[in-house]
């Protein structure tokens, strides 16, 4: 390389300051493709960080005696994607477990918003994720993930099986293929911007 | 007297909570998808740091995530955080403060978002 790394990372002066990061949250239940998503538009084959947890439980058979510390460690995966120069999305995919929710706190903390996939063979996994995001009132959308080329029910039917808000978007895609990934996530933003506007006016 | 080679193969894995002293936070308020680069100083640096520290140095030559930082070093999240963070207030990295970590990216942002996804 021509130059020195830190000749372009002096950033203290504030010459040349480094890419800001922007993020989505992939959520939902089970191996319903959340890997899959990630992994289909990122620019580099998604990663694997753990976030290990102190958890005090305390012993039930003994009142009052000592707590018992036991970790759990929660593997989450994560791909990026660079827009422009300046710009990086990142998109993290949430710990299966519906229980971490300790994890979700710190992952939609300055979020976007979150995409929940959804299987319309085992809708009910995904409730938990849109409790969490109605909840936050962070901003989401519903993929419809079509696992036999398409899915089992149309968007109407999982609309109302699922009571979101109706402008909150559902859409059908396929974790599979780059295209569709980006759309929803374009729908995303788009949902986010629209929100963002009607909260600025 | 062991060769130095020796040193280069595989390493004993060090308890990830003895390379921050016990701590998992850091005072600093950074994300996980905060990104951090090397700095001059951290650069001139680099000889003189722990391994952890000088990993960090010439991984962030690229910029790259607090994330990122720990899936290439495989230490659990917390740890990076607190790395960096301490590495932050020595000068060694440091990262883009034009938005506050926490907060909701504000309508420009989304706007610049959105033309970069489309132009993918
Ligand atoms: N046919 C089909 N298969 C898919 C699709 N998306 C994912 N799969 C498959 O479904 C399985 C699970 O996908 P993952 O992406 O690992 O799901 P996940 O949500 O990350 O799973 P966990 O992290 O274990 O909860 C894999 O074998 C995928 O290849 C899809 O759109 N169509
Ligand atoms: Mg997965």
């Amino acid at each position: 390389m021509a130059s020195k790394p830190s000749d372009d990372v002096e950033t203290t002066n504030g010459s040349s300051p480094p890419p800001m990061p922007v993020k989505i949250v992939v959520a939902g239940g089970f191996a319903v493709g959340k890997t899959t998503f990630v992994g289909s538009i990122s620019e580099i084959e998604p990663l694997t960080t753990e976030a290990a947890m102190t958890k005090v439980a305390e012993d039930v058979d003994n009142v009052g005696s000592a707590t018992a510390k036991t970790t759990t460690t929660v593997a989450m995966d994560f791909g990026r994607i660079s827009l422009g120069t300046d710009l990086i999305l990142y998109l993290f995919g949430t710990p299966g477990q519906d229980r971490f929710w300790f994890m979700w706190d710190d992952l939609v903390r300055g979020a976007i918003g979150a995409v929940v996939m959804v299987d319309t063979r085992k809708l009910e996994e995904s409730f938990p994720a849109i409790d969490y995001f109605e909840e936050h009132e962070v901003p989401f959308v519903i993929g419809v993930n079509c696992f036999e080329g398409k899915a089992a029910h149309d968007v109407p039917d999982v609309r109302e099986a699922l009571a979101v808000n109706p402008d909150t978007p559902v859409v059908l895609c396929d974790a599979r293929e780059r295209a569709s990934t980006k759309m929803v996530l374009l729908e995303l933003v788009q949902h986010a911007l629209a929100r963002a506007t009607a909260a600025s006016v | 007297m062991s060769p130095p080679e020796q040193n280069e193969g595989r390493r004993l894995r060090v308890r990830p909570y003895a390379i921050t002293g016990g701590r998992t936070r850091s005072t600093t308020d950074i994300a996980l998808e905060t990104i951090v680069v090397t700095t001059r100083r951290g650069e001139e640096m680099s000889g003189r740091l722990t391994m952890e520290k000088g990993r960090i140095v010439a991984l962030c030559r690229t910029p790259l995530s607090v994330a990122e930082i720990s899936a290439y070093l495989s230490v659990p999240l917390g740890v990076a955080r607190v790395l960096v963070g301490d590495m932050t207030e020595e000068g060694y990295v440091d990262f883009n403060r034009a938005r506050p970590a926490g907060d909701r990216p504000d309508l420009k942002l989304l706007e610049r978002v959105l033309d970069g996804l489309q132009a993918l």
